[in-house]
């Protein structure tokens, strides 16, 4: 006997909602397409914990399963304000997100370096030592790189406004194109 | 079940688990619970997410999934007074080849238990409930239920040597 064609998606659209209904979700993802490509991002109850670049989906998805927990299911209604509001970035009709983040991954370094890199204001940018400066460890410009680059939640905090001292782009965990690509977004690069 | 195997696995993500094995289990249900089938996938799928995290073998996620979902048939049979399936006579999907890890031989061991040591290895076992559950599941006393899941483990074990 053979499954009737929709009954598989009936029974598993019913099955994640009820999942979500119980309680038994811990980490809830999306996919969404964007001008940098795919998007994945992944959230807790606590709050977004996780966006990944089209080509890191997959072991994304496993460290997520590993760190947190394998109760991990694709629930786009749990993602859909983080999704409205990176679709307004790319826009152009937003500057700044009002998204609760999950920290709770993050070493206190890691979680200081990447507040002030929440801090530095769209349209601009700051230097590897001018972070180093001000999470109070001017000469580890970088540790402060490694933090930077170690940044779970990219473009949402803009961890593609930090330069080299000097302007020059510096590295991205997405690639140099996709930092190119948001800071001309943002008006910072001609 | 055996207590060397303490080793914490780094499991799929469960919606790969959906992904790969979702349908199978709906065509067993389909034929081993007719219109009730929907129901017993619900109840299936919400077991194994509850008890998914403290899973301490990942090697044959099919025959896990199959063993709640046999178990859920026989408890959606006696709920609703049909006349229970017979499972011996339910068609076993054949465990995955790629499955190849002792645990495909353990699912298959446990699929050969008899009926009632099959429930009860299977509901404390892999869906982690209580001797008084397991009980009132069965409608049996709680020390045959200890004693289903005893002679099981037992059996089980010998015939792993």
């Amino acid at each position: 006997m053979t499954v009737a064609d929709g009954v598989l998606e009936r029974s598993l659209e019913q099955f994640r909602r009820r999942a979500e209904r119980e309680g038994l979700v811990e980490v809830a993802y999306t996919t969404m397409d964007t001008p940098i490509g795919t998007l994945l991002l992944a959230a807790t109850p606590a709050g977004l914990v996780r966006i990944a670049f089209a080509e890191e989906v997959e072991e994304a998805l496993i460290r997520l399963s590993g760190t947190l927990s394998p109760r991990l299911l694709e629930l786009p209604g749990r993602l859909h304000e983080v999704r409205r509001q990176l679709d307004r970035y790319f826009s152009r009709r937003l500057h700044e997100f009002d998204l609760t983040l999950d920290r709770e991954l993050l070493g206190p370094f890691v979680r200081r370096v990447l507040e002030r890199t929440a801090a530095i204001p769209y349209g601009s940018c700051a230097s590897y030592s001018e972070l180093a400066r001000q999470v109070g460890s001017p000469r580890a410009a970088r540790a402060v790189g490694n933090a930077v680059g170690a940044n779970p939640i990219p473009v949402v905090i803009p961890c593609h406004r930090v330069l080299r001292t000097g302007g020059a782009l510096g590295g991205y965990g997405g690639g140099l194109d996709r930092k190119r690509f948001l800071l001309s977004l943002e008006g910072a690069l001609r | 079940m055996s207590a060397s195997r303490t080793r914490q696995l780094s499991l799929p993500p469960f919606e790969w688990v959906l992904a790969e094995h979702a349908a199978a289990v709906l065509r067993f249900l389909t034929r081993a619970a007719g219109v009730e089938a929907e129901d017993c996938f619900q109840e299936t799928m919400l077991a194994a997410l509850r008890a998914y995290p403290d899973l301490q073998h990942g090697t044959n996620l099919r025959g896990w999934l199959m063993t709640i979902a046999r178990n859920k048939v026989v408890d959606n049979g006696r709920a609703s007074a049909r006349r229970p399936l017979p499972v011996e006579e339910l068609e076993v999907p054949a465990a995955p080849t790629d499955g190849t890890g002792p645990d495909t031989d353990l699912w298959e061991l446990v699929a050969r238990l008899p009926a009632k040591q099959r429930r009860a290895v299977g509901m404390r076992f892999v869906e982690d409930r209580s001797y008084e559950d397991i009980a009132g599941a069965m409608s049996t006393s709680q020390d045959a239920a200890r004693r289903n899941v005893h002679e099981g483990v037992k059996k089980l074990r010998r015939s792993m040597r």
